[in-house]
């Protein structure tokens, strides 16, 4: 019946089997975790410069010193995070805006040549970032003159061509009928995309949404390029410029690092039915 | 003769057409601006002399240089090693762990998965950042301590050519394999119960079942897999970047980063543009070569 022998009637080889296996997928989830866990247990401690550091794997004592230490690094720390919630949050909201739109158009809506930029689009998709990294760069430092400030930081990722892609799949699963109706029902095109698609295409845009701002609140690379000031920079710039600036300060380190983490970690465990749908919806299928 | 009416022009079709354009507007402005734009101008300035004010057009000289460039070879060979020892190693362990995971219950199934995701939603600063202190060269450090524990000394673990290398091939081994491990859970889900029925009624065993049923049954996944892997692994830039900066003697340099310091580092814009579309053909040549041998008889 299954890849699995049912063992029927003899139970106790089942069990064993299976404590054998949990055993396995612990010791495997333990090594997997174990940088996360080492971080969070280690932000607790003193900030006091490594001399001859004393690693714990367990926690011993419980101070919060670190994490003032690295508020207090910089007066911008707090700003940091401001940073990345706003490009990230700017990113997601025009995502999903623009990715639905033009997802339903490539699906649903016929227009001369649509299959031609669709396709073009796909092909983009896989051209490596190092190819756009060099020219992005002289546009928006060279050409239009905005480094370090946040429209630089949103610019290119309005909307990815991975969420359109996205977008469009799940939309040509939508079925025709419904849409023939609110057309025959006086509905023009924007109204089917607001009142008929938008709402049938709920749970993929929630994946979509949450997705996109995780990479973008996790995004280093641009961020780097195109900031240059402390007050601009996003959380992962500014741990960066932090681990450079004291690289002796383990506690610290890690409760910077934890603190970069947290909203993610909030975000996953409160989201993660979608977070973890994410992952098949654009593989199975694609 | 009978005349036939001629069919209607369709109006509609027009105004359609018109909110087609208009809702892929947006999308199609930023692509062009920021992708399509972007590729056609790194073609150019891979044959230029980069400089704000007034490059000079140098023919093929930024991809001849490259190719005489012994750092150059240096990080493909690096970048090689990189991926033929972490994509085939990450594979099996997904596919070797779903399987596993195959025979429980559905929230069981769920909570192992999101503990194999969590790392995957950490950013890949804060991970480097930890990993540093994991490889903490004094006796102290973590790892040292554990290799020390079974016998294998301490070592330097990042800043040494021998071990720099192996330190980041790690890393990637427990790093995140939640991606891999849902998507071969999805498929292995997907398997129709009747196979193995079948091969019990032959007598088949869980291992012939793995071999005969599962393998060949998830072999799209595993390329689809395997595609992506390698895709991603030959950019692989950030960790190298964080962690070993290319170092020890460029142990550790990969084309990635090879790109970025040539663009970011000595600003030699024509040079990191060849370099990045001789990556891009690489990469293309890669996957169309598994495609072709591996895909043969994948049903799609």
């Amino acid at each position: 019946m299954a890849l699995y022998n049912a063992h029927t009637g003899k139970p106790q080889i089942r069990i064993i089997r299976n404590t054998g296996i949990i055993t396995v997928l612990l010791l495997f989830a333990a090594a997997t975790i174990f940088p996360i866990y080492f971080m969070i247990i280690s932000s607790f401690g003193e900030p006091v410069a490594a001399g001859s550091m004393d690693y714990k794997l367990f926690p011993t004592s419980f101070s919060l010193e670190s994490y003032k230490f690295f508020f207090q690094f910089s007066p911008y720390t707090w700003r940091w995070l401001l940073n990345s919630l706003i490009v990230a949050t700017t990113v997601m909201v025009t995502n999903v805006l623009f990715a639905s739109m033009a997802g339903y158009a490539f699906s649903k809506i016929k227009f001369k040549g649509r299959a031609v930029i669709f396709s073009l689009m796909l092909v983009a998709m896989m051209i490596p970032y190092q190819v756009t990294q060099v020219p992005l760069y002289i546009l928006i430092v060279n050409v239009f003159h905005i480094e370090n400030t946040y429209t630089a930081l949103i610019l290119p990722g309005l909307v990815t061509v991975y969420n359109i892609f996205l977008a469009k799949q799940f939309m040509s699963s939508i079925p025709n009928e419904i849409l023939e109706c609110a057309k025959i029902e006086g509905c023009n095109q924007f109204q089917i995309y607001f009142r008929i698609i938008l709402p049938l295409s709920k749970t993929v845009l929630a994946v979509m949404a949450i997705l996109t701002f995780m990479d973008n609140w996790n995004t280093f690379f641009w961020p780097l390029l195109v900031t240059n000031s402390m007050d601009m920079q996003t959380i992962q710039v500014g741990l960066k410029s932090f681990k450079f600036a004291n690289t002796t300060l383990f506690a610290p380190m890690m409760a910077g690092a934890t603190i970069s983490a947290l909203p993610m970690f909030i975000l996953f465990f409160s989201l993660q039915k979608y977070f973890l749908e994410g992952v098949t919806v654009g593989a199975v299928k694609g | 003769m009978t005349e036939y009416a001629k069919p209607i022009k369709r109006r509609k079709f027009n105004s359609d057409a018109a909110w087609g354009y208009a809702f892929i507007a947006a999308a199609l402005l930023i692509f062009i601006m920021f992708t399509a734009y972007p590729v056609v101008s790194a073609l150019i300035i891979s044959f230029q002399d980069y400089k704000p004010l007034g490059s000079t057009f140098i023919g093929f000289d930024n991809y001849t240089e490259t190719f005489k460039d012994s750092l150059f070879w240096k990080a493909i060979v690096n970048t090689i090693v990189y991926t033929l020892l972490t994509v085939p190693v990450s594979l099996f362990l997904s596919f070797s762990v779903s399987i596993l995971i195959l025979p429980f219950k559905k929230r069981m199934q769920t909570a192992f998965k999101a503990i194999y995701y969590l790392p995957a939603v950490a950013s890949g600063v804060a991970l480097s950042v930890v990993w540093l202190w994991i490889y903490d060269p004094m006796p102290e450090g973590i790892f040292n301590k554990l290799t020390a524990f079974f016998g294998l000394g301490t070592h330097n673990w990042l800043g040494s050519s021998t071990y720099a290398m192996f330190s980041l091939v790690l890393m990637a081994w427990l790093s995140s394999h939640g991606t891999s491990i849902i998507i071969y859970l999805a498929a292995l889900l997907g398997i129709d119960g009747s196979y193995y029925e079948a091969a019990e009624l032959d007598g088949a065993n869980f291992f012939k079942k793995l071999w005969y049923i599962v393998v060949p049954c998830l072999k799209p996944t595993t390329l689809f897999l395997l595609v992506t892997g390698v895709i991603g692994s030959f950019q692989v830039f950030q960790n190298a970047y964080l962690m070993t900066g290319g170092g020890p003697d460029n142990a550790t340099t990969m084309v990635g980063l090879l790109i970025f310091n040539n663009a970011f580092k000595y600003f030699e814009f024509g040079k990191a543009a060849a370099q990045s579309l001789i990556l891009a053909a690489i990469i293309a040549g890669i996957s169309v070569i598994q495609f072709k041998f591996l895909g043969k008889d994948v049903e799609y």
